[in-house]
């Protein structure tokens, strides 16, 4: 799997996303800066966390538009599998390329520390080395993952299967007191229509070893290898 | 000409920030205080003079960028 990761200014987890994917795969990703206008020939591109124009206007709105980000819907729209993480969602539905938006905390709080998620959806290119059902302790660091739509795209994500990580308890209850951050029906993580665009709050980069803290993101980045060659 | 844009946040839309200042107004003792919604003001200084191309113009930038209508509505005033 060959992958290229997006370098904004002010993305802070770059690099971390960059160890996770040379380890999977061997191969070092290309870093593409946010100037360029065009995209290596790659399997995976990835919008990593991180601050970009200082969360400016709101986070992720600047960055949506970007020169490189008609690349990336490009891509997108031809299929390519496009992963955001943590401001790299939120870039991804400022961009339009996922629906929804993702406001503050509810409780205001910039929150950083562990979280327990489920993975509602083991079928996709991103999650297909998890069990449906199977619960993950990774970190959350952020200030706006509150994630919000309408009524009906909500209806339509969950009757389609494209809420992909729920925040639950450590027993995998989807319940009020593990949503951290006040997201309707606890999403974490949301894939497009096609299945091929995942954007998710949590930091499956973090934790790919146990002298980082924890392995439960390690089979996300060799699950990608494997599922996109 | 000056453009004013003031993007507010939809009904609905659930404004954890307008829900702390509320609270705080309660606690300053600022009794009556029903109910605060946060949002943004945004003033734009325009090269271009003919109003309904600047409106359209200004519109188009909220549709863009100003405001993600997701979540957000907007409302565009034009000052001479």
């Amino acid at each position: 799997m060959k992958a290229a990761v997006i370098v904004f200014p002010g993305s802070n987890c770059d690099r971390d996303v960059a160890v996770a994917l040379e380890r999977a795969t061997g191969t070092a990703p290309a870093m593409v800066w946010h100037r360029n206008t065009d995209l290596p020939k790659v399997d995976l591109i990835v919008l990593p966390g991180g601050f970009s124009y200082g969360d400016y206007l709101r986070s992720g709105a600047m960055a949506a538009h970007s020169p490189i980000m008609r690349a990336v819907a490009e891509r997108a729209n031809a299929g390519v599998a496009v992963l955001g993480i943590c401001n790299g969602f939120q870039i991804l539905t400022e961009a339009g390329l996922l629906p929804g938006a993702l406001m503050r905390n509810t409780g205001l709080h910039f929150i950083c520390r562990d979280v327990h998620v489920k993975v509602e959806n083991a079928q996709s290119a991103f999650t297909s080395r998890y069990a449906a059902g199977q619960v993950l302790r990774i970190p959350i660091a952020h200030a706006d993952g509150n994630y919000r739509a309408d009524a009906e795209t909500v209806a339509r994500l969950e009757g389609e299967g494209r809420v992909a990580f729920r925040y639950v308890t450590e027993g995998g209850e989807a319940a009020e007191a593990s949503n951290p951050n006040g997201s309707l029906r606890n999403i974490a993580g949301v894939l497009n229509a096609k299945g091929n665009v995942l954007g998710l709050m949590p930091h499956p980069e973090r934790v790919i070893e146990p002298a980082l803290g924890g392995s439960d993101g390690a089979a996300f980045f060799t699950g990608m290898a494997e599922a996109l060659g | 000409m000056k453009a004013r844009v003031h993007i507010t946040l939809k009904n609905g839309v659930l404004d954890p920030q307008g829900k702390a200042i509320a609270n705080a107004l309660g606690g300053m003792g600022f009794a009556g205080v029903q109910g605060v919604r946060q949002g943004k003001f945004i003033e734009l200084q325009i090269a271009e003079t003919d109003r309904a191309k600047a409106e359209a113009q200004v519109k188009s930038m909220c549709e863009r960028l100003l405001a993600n209508t997701v979540i957000e509505n907007y409302a565009v005033e034009l000052v001479d």
